[in-house]
């Protein structure tokens, strides 16, 4: 039979505001455990929340970075649960009223398909804090530094249908997120988390089938591999007749597979309702234009721009705008440089490797865009050749002098003399009488062999477009 | 000298005829004898109250002053106190000293009080007799056999024995008013909102507010004027300007319109309780005030509505009492669910377990829109209807308590027990401030009168109610406790 | 509405309370008496009625992000039942 998978992301994203969301404990990463934890935090008698504006603002941010319907009115509720990691015995969440209603996301795929992903809404909440279970003589260990920092909850529709899409979707999210700056999105860190809901139906079906959740995955590569393994599972059962059981799994990433967290827990029954210790949040238009006049230029509106200004190629501007900071970088330098396309090249091409070696976000790169700029700007008045450039650039990764110091002190400037690119020509034509009777039998090809021929005696330096015409001039 | 009312006290300290150090022995020596007969604290802070009531001495000799610098009083140990122990009534507070004061508690002590201690009450607040404390009952002074009504029984007993000046209670159903109504005294409860619930512990989150127990209403006035004002803490404490709430007590009652409720004088109502309430109206008309009747066509709802608001918001507020963080934990949990499950059963006395098991009911999946979602549209309803009757009326007023207090022991039968508030959960619903007023004795006993105005017109109910006291003295009369002494 | 054993069962899970077998039947009694108490209120059509969560008609106030606290987890500790390194002891929890 034909299977057609249905998934649908749950996204947690950690908001980086300097406060919790309800309290005004630090919100710092790694800190010791539960030194970021006041009386709020640690839900004592007769504390209360009082909501940071910040979480609110990033919120209505990020709805208008996907187009959403912001809520004028938007209404906490509280999610009931017992767990040690989540203090008053609630989360305080967004039920019916989020701040962020539905809206969506263009995600281009590897095939370089387009596709539209909804956002069923984004809803603001509190994290909860951890729970450590070294051994603390048979006991688990409870921090709750974490609990209380604001997390944006993002609700796909259930509209993806593969793994590839999924992670299409997930590294779009991040990218404008990290635009918006509204978060660090560190899935390694868990300031980005996700959960996959995931069922398939036999092609045709208008139904859907029954779906299991898998929760806190922590990289997009364990997401593409949990929604592979978890597809194949369900097959499976389904195949063999079996049936699917609406449950939340986790995925083990060594062993590559799904396993139930069902617990001794009955079904959950969170009983929201709305929280009484907080009063609506409203809205105006004017709020919301004052949050859109502030939105960054936003990767689609850049990759489009990029490619008109600066005539690159749709591909090239996707990898450029991928990121804020690489988008940044590479205009800095295409400006600084005089030329845009040699500019991408170098910042896709040698750059992007040399990162990618030393493992280093472009805003730590040993180069920074001025001087690749310079670097640029001595290929594209022919002081360098584009060979002699990638020698230069691998001097410049540990040596703070400026690229002209580079090129003078190492003697690498391109030889444009006239006279000793004579010498070097009539050098190659006494070497070489059998390739220049070839071509002057009408063998063009010839040309590039001697061409090299003369780069090779330079040692690159000479400016391989006047040898060429001088050649061709002495063999006419 | 420990009878007098704060307003009196007050002119005593700074003429000089007292210091509040004298001033708090008496009181200290008072709740020392009569303490143990009536349980109205919980916590005594002797030497505490002590040098407070020094540094008031002092602090009045550089040439501070303030109607209540060097009053000593009482807090219900709902009200976080920093340093000193604060149970709510309860095991699982049992152990808790508060790291931070409530914002009503730093406050009054800014404006001078001296805290003689905490003030039993009902666990948690939930109950209206003062019998559910895990500290014991706390008995009326009027009549020892008789429960002095609740959840702030603790205060309310206090003050009607002179064991402190004037105390703090909170009202979610009825329990400022109710206990001051079986105590005979002045219980004030004003709009939800005005006074801050900061370090409140809480109840019922929507319908808890703080007030004040004491022997008049000035001195609820007084009280208020300290207790009341805006508390970035607390989302739901209102902007809205603190009058002073002692600068209108004299206003004249000529026209005031009284609206008296049909269905607060129906069947339920003890007859010689009714008596009283229509004699004190009585005295409003020789006042100037005219009297009409009024519906509150929805009344008989409030307390079915009641009934799933305050103990759906219950269950989730006391769900952080789990044994982790502070308060109670059971002996040598099995496992986790074993420490949550004894630490809750047998931190939480049968009263709150009973809330939290109705309250939880009224959530689960498949009852929120039977139970809660009705309650808050019944909610309105009430609401509305005392929208609808301010627009004929400038107060509505009628018995505090359908009889007077009852015996210890007397009311077994939960639903029997939250009937008690019949008349005084409709405020809270709609979030209006309401008073109880000493209008007579039934049987030797006191009987309360429930006076209820609209949002925020807490001056116009301090008026009212002094204009009562202006001109009888039902609020004077004393307990059989304190026969025989100064 | 009548409550049973088993949802009388059910709720105290829910809650984290334990009800023992012998006080089953008294706590199933006592909630039914107040759940017939409480269904009065069906007697009245609120169809067109809008729910009123909250006494105030007010909006929520906002707070500036702005960390106002500091580590306080030595005294806050000081009321815990059980703690070490810092953090607070439980028993075993089990994801």
């Amino acid at each position: 039979m034909e299977w057609e998978t249905v998934i649908g992301l749950e996204v947690h994203v950690s908001l980086s505001t300097k406060s919790k969301l309800f309290s005004g404990s630090d919100t710092k990463f790694g800190s010791e455990p539960n030194t970021q934890a006041n009386i709020f935090d640690l839900a004592l008698p007769g504390t209360l929340p009082v909501f940071n504006e910040e979480a609110l603002r990033m919120a209505v941010r990020f709805g208008l970075a996907i187009g959403a319907e912001i809520g004028k009115r938007s209404v906490f509720d509280r999610k009931n649960y017992f767990y040690p990691d989540l203090p008053k015995g609630y989360q305080i969440t967004q039920l019916d009223f989020p701040t962020v209603g539905k809206g969506s996301l263009n995600v281009t795929l590897d095939d370089g398909r387009e596709k539209k992903i909804g956002v069923t809404r984004a809803h603001i909440e509190e994290n909860a804090g951890k729970s450590l279970h070294e051994e603390f003589s048979g006991m688990s260990g409870i921090d709750l530094n974490r609990a209380g920092v604001p997390l944006l909850e993002i609700v796909s529709e259930p509209e993806i249908t593969s793994a590839d899409e999924a992670v299409a979707y997930l590294k779009k999210l991040h990218t404008i997120i990290r635009y918006l700056d509204i978060s660090d999105a560190i899935m390694a860190l868990g300031s980005m988390r996700c959960d996959v809901n995931i069922s398939i139906r036999p092609i045709g079906e208008t139904e859907l089938g029954t779906r299991t959740e898998i929760k806190n995955i922590n990289s997009f590569r364990f997401v593409e591999k949990a929604i592979h393994t978890e597809v194949l599972r369900q097959q499976e059962i389904l195949e063999d007749g079996g049936r699917i059981i609406q449950e939340t799994r986790r995925y083990d990433s060594e062993r590559d597979e799904t396993s139930s967290m069902r617990s001794k827990e009955v079904a959950n029954d969170y009983r929201y309702f709305p929280e009484p210790d907080l009063l609506p949040i409203e809205i105006d238009d004017d709020y919301i234009e004052a949050v859109r006049s502030e939105l960054p230029e936003l990767p689609d509106a850049k990759k489009t721009r990029f490619c008109t200004e600066y005539k690159l190629s749709d591909y090239d501007a996707s990898v450029l705008v991928s990121t804020r900071e690489m988008a940044e970088y590479f205009e800095t330098v295409a400006q600084e440089g005089g030329d845009a396309k040699i500019a991408s090249n170098w910042v896709t091409g040698d750059l992007q490797a040399l990162l990618n070696k030393s493992n280093l976000e472009i805003s730590e790169s040993p180069i920074e865009a001025g001087r690749l700029a310079s670097l640029i700007a001595r290929i594209k008045d022919n002081t360098i050749s584009g060979k002699i450039a990638k020698t230069v650039f691998e001097t410049m990764i540990d040596n703070p002098a400026t690229v002209d110091e580079i090129i003078e002190e190492k003697g690498l400037k391109q030889v444009t003399d006239s006279g000793e690119i004579k010498n070097l020509v009539e050098e190659v034509i006494a070497n070489n009488p059998d390739q220049v009777q070839q071509f002057k039998d009408g063998k063009e090809q010839v040309i590039g062999y001697l061409v090299g021929q003369a780069m090779q005696l330079s040692k690159g330096k000479a400016n391989p477009g006047q040898v060429n015409t001088l050649l061709r001039d002495k063999m006419k | 000298m420990i009878e007098k009312t704060v307003a009196e006290l007050s002119a005593a300290l700074s003429a000089g005829d007292v210091s509040s150090v004298e001033l708090t022995q008496a009181y200290l020596a008072r709740i020392a004898k009569h303490n143990a007969t009536l349980n109205a604290y919980i916590t005594v802070c002797e030497k505490p109250a002590l040098a407070q009531a020094q540094k008031a001495d002092e602090a009045r000799a550089d040439g501070a002053s303030g109607p209540l610098l060097g009053i000593p009083m009482a807090h219900k140990d709902i009200f976080c106190t920093k340093g000193v122990k604060t149970t709510c009534g309860s095991k699982m507070l049992h152990n808790f000293i508060a790291p931070y004061n409530a914002t009503v508690v730093e406050k009054l002590k800014t404006a001078g009080t001296v805290m003689l201690g905490k003030t039993n009450m009902d666990e948690f607040a939930m109950g209206s007799s003062n019998e559910t404390s895990h500290f014991g009952p706390v008995r009326n002074p009027w009549d020892t056999d008789r429960v002095p009504g609740g959840s702030s029984g603790g205060s309310a007993s206090a003050v009607a024995a002179d064991l402190c000046a004037i105390a703090t209670g909170t009202d979610t159903g009825g329990s400022i008013r109710q206990p001051a109504s079986f105590c005979g005294i002045t219980g004030f409860k004003p709009s939800y909102g005005r006074v801050s619930r900061w370090g409140m512990i809480a109840f019922a989150s929507s319908l808890d507010q703080a007030g004040a127990l004491s022997k008049s209403a000035e001195d609820s006035a007084l009280l208020l004027n300290a207790m009341a004002g805006l508390d970035l803490k607390d989302s739901t404490s209102i902007d809205r300007k603190v009058d002073d709430y002692t600068s209108s007590l004299n206003d004249s009652m000529d026209g005031l319109k009284i609206g008296i409720p049909r269905q607060h004088f129906t069947e339920g109502l003890s007859a010689d309780v009714e008596q009283v309430i229509r004699d004190a109206l009585a005295e409003y008309e020789k006042l100037g005030a005219t009297i009409k009747e009024i519906d509150l066509p929805n009344n008989h709802l409030s307390v079915s509505a009641y009934y799933v608001v305050a103990p759906a918001e219950a269950s989730a507020n006391l769900s952080r009492y789990d044994g982790v963080r502070y308060g109670y934990r059971c002996k040598s949990p099995i496992d986790l669910e074993d420490m949550y499950k004894r630490t809750r059963s047998e931190g939480f006395g049968d009263e709150v377990k009973r809330r939290i098991m109705v309250g939880t009911y009224a959530l689960s999946a498949g009852f929120y829109d039977a139970y809660y979602r009705k309650a808050q549209k019944i909610r309105r309803l009430i609401k509305n209807d005392f929208n609808d009757a301010f627009k004929e009326v400038d107060v509505i007023v009628g018995p505090t308590s359908p009889h007077t207090a009852f015996e210890l022991g007397a009311k077994t039968d939960p639903v029997a027990m939250y009937l008690e508030d019949i008349y005084t959960i409709a405020v809270n619903l709609a979030g209006l401030p309401g008073a109880s007023i000493p209008a007579g004795l039934a049987k030797g006993l006191p009987v309360g009168m429930h006076l209820v105005a609209p949002d925020f017109a807490e001056s116009k109910l301090l008026n009212i109610a002094h204009q009562f006291q202006s001109n009888t003295d039902w609020h004077k009369r004393k307990p059989p406790i304190c026969d025989g002494e100064g | 509405m009548a409550l049973d054993k088993s949802e009388v069962e059910k709720i105290a899970h829910l809650a984290r309370l334990r009800v023992s077998e012998a006080e089953s039947d008294e706590v199933a009694n006592r909630i039914t008496d107040i759940l017939t108490l409480i269904d009065q209120m069906q007697s009245v059509d609120t169809d067109s009625v809008e729910p009123l969560a909250h006494p105030l008609d007010v909006v929520q106030r906002l707070r500036k992000d702005k960390v106002t606290e500091t580590d306080q987890r030595e005294k806050l500790q000081a009321l815990a039942p059980d703690t070490q390194d810092g953090l607070f002891l439980v028993p075993v929890v089990i994801e």
